[in-house]
């Protein structure tokens, strides 16, 4: 591999680990905040898609299918969080299990009876459906940077929030200790509906954004879950930080196993869970 | 000595009811067999991503039968249905419920080819009659054939053995392969890399990416630097729209040339948009091929159930004109299984996608079109292989 195609392939590896991220993120602050494991996240990033999709063909404007999207999003995961999870924080792993997994059918049945069972493409907007020639036959597409953009944006955004606000602070506080935080004055109820409803709009914004290039199809959520939870674990239950770094991580880890040793790259992403477990059980950035 | 002689009493007493229970049982259920319905089978995808092909198949299987006044050999017809979901750890669970608990005399399915090997070591151990409308894994046809088993799709390797030829002609010679790792992406690779070496083309790189994962960037990229005359690939649904428009987005459109298993464009055509024109594949169906027999199966099923037929559809037909074909040269007695069997090989299916005949191991042989996308449609441009066979290698019946 010459120098040229070795820094676009780390291009395209930071560009995966960003839009991974996005889904991870939401994962790892419901789990570390909440401690509700959540098997419906991948839903949220379907959801997304078909949201894109079907407001983009209404609006006719891709920008303001976003913008009305993840309004959207938000009210449905306060909505989700008033009416079920609020009462699972307190409950058994297994029970937010079930739950969650009975959400996935119940999203998927949906999504079937809405939107029906086809693929669907969504156009890329024309302000961003160029490419920059980068070799004599490679060009790269200029939505992919935009995504990345976003991403970036979103995490630096995320991360403000989270160490510079006062909410910020109730979050975290609320977080390390429930009860002393509540008798402080501060509404953790509140506060955990609105990590919810963050969480929620974070993975359909990432649907949202990666349907122009990854179509829009039934249960497109599965396949991203379980990378989420390789980059949450990877990553250390509950850290923003984390995540960030162990989704690059993994980024790194596919398109390079895929690219250099093809025979095993299915599963080296895995042996690299394995090994990060094996020196830092918790994870690598332990909340 | 008195509860040893009456235990040993209720014990022969017992055995003596369930003795007489069972043969009467059995009685009612021979004659049955003669005069009574056919019990039909279907085992098909009916939830998860997979259900419309499984809605697509009944849909065929039962317009066929419908057309020839819904019976089979004279006899009416009791349908039991079964949904597989795509699931491989339940294969063989779900064909026993239909071979076991409902008695089918004929089991249709499926399309998943992970549940196909379940249904195979059902019908394998119970003789039941199994016809397949989908799954193209090679060993139902080859090592694992069976005189009771018959596939009326393709098998993995039939649309890429078409590939190979075609690309050559076209001056491509030098190709990268690009797929799932896994094993219906395996056994589609194996019928390229026959075609298109035998044909003096040379395979420069395979590559492969984990099934389902769709991150095809870094692959791209390194075909972009790899600069081959063409790329051949094996993908198929939601996907395929996903690897067509990240091709052109890449830039690799219009400079390297982009062919593929007809799968690669069915059903995607819309979502992949102007990203697909010009995509070259090979399958032994296309929505526009321009016979008066397809165009006439095309308006009827329209017409019944409310939708466009493809290529699942067609199979499910074919797979009815088969049953039909064998039902009727036994009179409806689908025990006599010789006579059945007999006349289901050497039947001439009249199917939209063409006439086509049974090979010795029991797969289609079938002329494989060359299409080409154009305005979002499959367009036949020529038959890229006439009557191919699958080898069937490894298959001990023929």
């Amino acid at each position: 591999m010459d120098f040229v195609n070795f820094l676009i392939q780390l291009l395209n590896s930071v560009q995966y680990g960003l839009l991974l991220f996005m889904l991870a993120a939401g994962l790892t602050l419901i789990f570390g905040i909440m401690g509700v494991v959540n098997l419906a996240h991948g839903s949220f990033y379907m959801l997304g898609a078909y949201l894109a999709w079907s407001l983009a063909a209404l609006t006719n404007s891709f920008t303001l299918a976003i913008i009305l999207g993840t309004v959207l999003s938000v009210l449905f995961g306060l909505l989700l969080e008033w009416l079920l999870f609020r009462h699972f924080y307190k409950r058994d792993h297994l029970d937010q299990v079930l739950l969650t997994f009975g959400l996935i059918y119940i999203f998927e049945e949906t999504r079937s009876i809405l939107w029906g069972d086809d693929v669907q493409g969504v156009t890329i907007p024309a302000a961003l459906s160029a490419s920059i020639p980068l070799t004599e036959t490679l060009s790269y597409p200029v939505y992919r940077l935009f995504m990345s953009g976003v991403c970036l944006l979103l995490a630096l955004g995320l991360y403000l929030l989270i160490s510079k606000t006062r909410l910020g602070m109730k979050i975290r506080a609320g977080a390390f200790n429930h009860e002393m935080t509540e008798a402080l004055g501060v509404n953790v109820k509140l506060i955990h509906a609105l990590v919810f409803a963050m969480g929620v709009g974070l993975a359909t914004i990432a649907g949202m954004v990666a349907a122009p290039v990854s179509s829009v199809y039934p249960n497109m959520g599965s396949q991203v879950l379980i990378m989420c939870f390789v980059v949450v674990v990877i990553g250390g239950i509950g850290s923003v930080k984390g995540a960030l770094i162990a989704a690059i991580l993994v980024g790194l880890v596919d398109t390079f196993g895929k690219v250099l040793l093809p025979q095993v790259a299915g599963m080296l992403v895995y042996v690299l869970m394995a090994i990060v477990l094996l020196y830092k059980p918790e994870g690598l950035f332990k909340n | 000595m008195t509860t040893s002689s009456s235990r040993r009493m209720v014990l022969t007493r017992s055995a003596a009811l369930v003795g007489a229970a069972s043969s009467t049982l059995l009685i009612p259920a021979q004659s049955q067999a003669q005069t009574g319905k056919i019990r039909v089978g279907l085992m098909l995808p009916y939830s998860g991503a997979f259900a419309p092909l499984g809605v697509a198949i009944e849909n065929g299987v039962r317009m066929a039968i419908n057309e020839q006044g819904g019976k089979l050999g004279g006899r009416e017809i009791e349908w039991f249905k079964v949904d597989d979901e795509s699931d491989p750890s339940k294969g063989i669970e779900n064909a026993n419920k239909l071979v076991q608990r409902d008695k089918v005399d004929v089991l249709i399915g499926t399309v998943h080819s992970g549940v196909q090997m379940g249904i195979q070591r059902v019908a394998r151990d119970s003789g039941v009659l199994s016809l397949i409308p989908n799954a193209g894994v090679h060993a139902a046809t080859r090592s694992l054939c069976a005189p009771n088993v018959f596939r009326t799709s393709f098998s993995n390797s039939q649309p890429t053995l078409a590939l190979g030829q075609t690309m050559v002609n076209k001056g491509h010679k030098r190709a990268v392969w690009i797929t799932w790792k896994y094993a219906a992406g395996d056994e589609a690779f194996e019928g390229f890399k026959e075609s298109y070496t035998k044909a003096g083309g040379t395979i420069i790189k395979e590559l492969g990416l984990p099934f389902p994962n769709v991150e095809f960037q870094a692959l791209l990229t390194e075909i972009a630097a790899l600069k081959p005359d063409a790329v051949a690939c094996f993908f198929a649904g939601p996907s395929g729209a996903k690897f067509m428009k990240d091709f052109a987005a890449a830039g690799l459109k219009g400079k390297i040339a982009l062919y593929g298993s007809g799968f690669l464009t069915e059903g995607v055509l819309q979502a992949a948009g102007p990203a697909a024109d010009g995509v070259m594949t090979t399958l032994h169906y296309s929505d526009s091929l321009d016979t008066p027999r397809n165009k006439k199966f095309r308006l009827e099923y329209a017409k019944t159930f409310k939708m466009q037929p493809d290529v699942y559809a067609v199979q499910g037909y074919d797979t009815g004109l088969l049953l039909i074909q064998g039902a009727n040269a036994v009179n409806g007695d689908l025990s006599k299984k010789p006579d059945l069997y007999k006349a289901m090989q050497g039947a001439v299916i009249d199917s939209p996608r063409g006439k086509w005949t049974m090979s010795k191991t029991h797969n289609p042989i079938q002329d494989m079109y060359l299409r080409v996308v154009e305005n979002g449609e499959n367009k036949v441009i020529g038959v890229a292989a006439k009557a191919l066979a699958d080898p069937g290698t490894g298959c001990k019946m023929g």
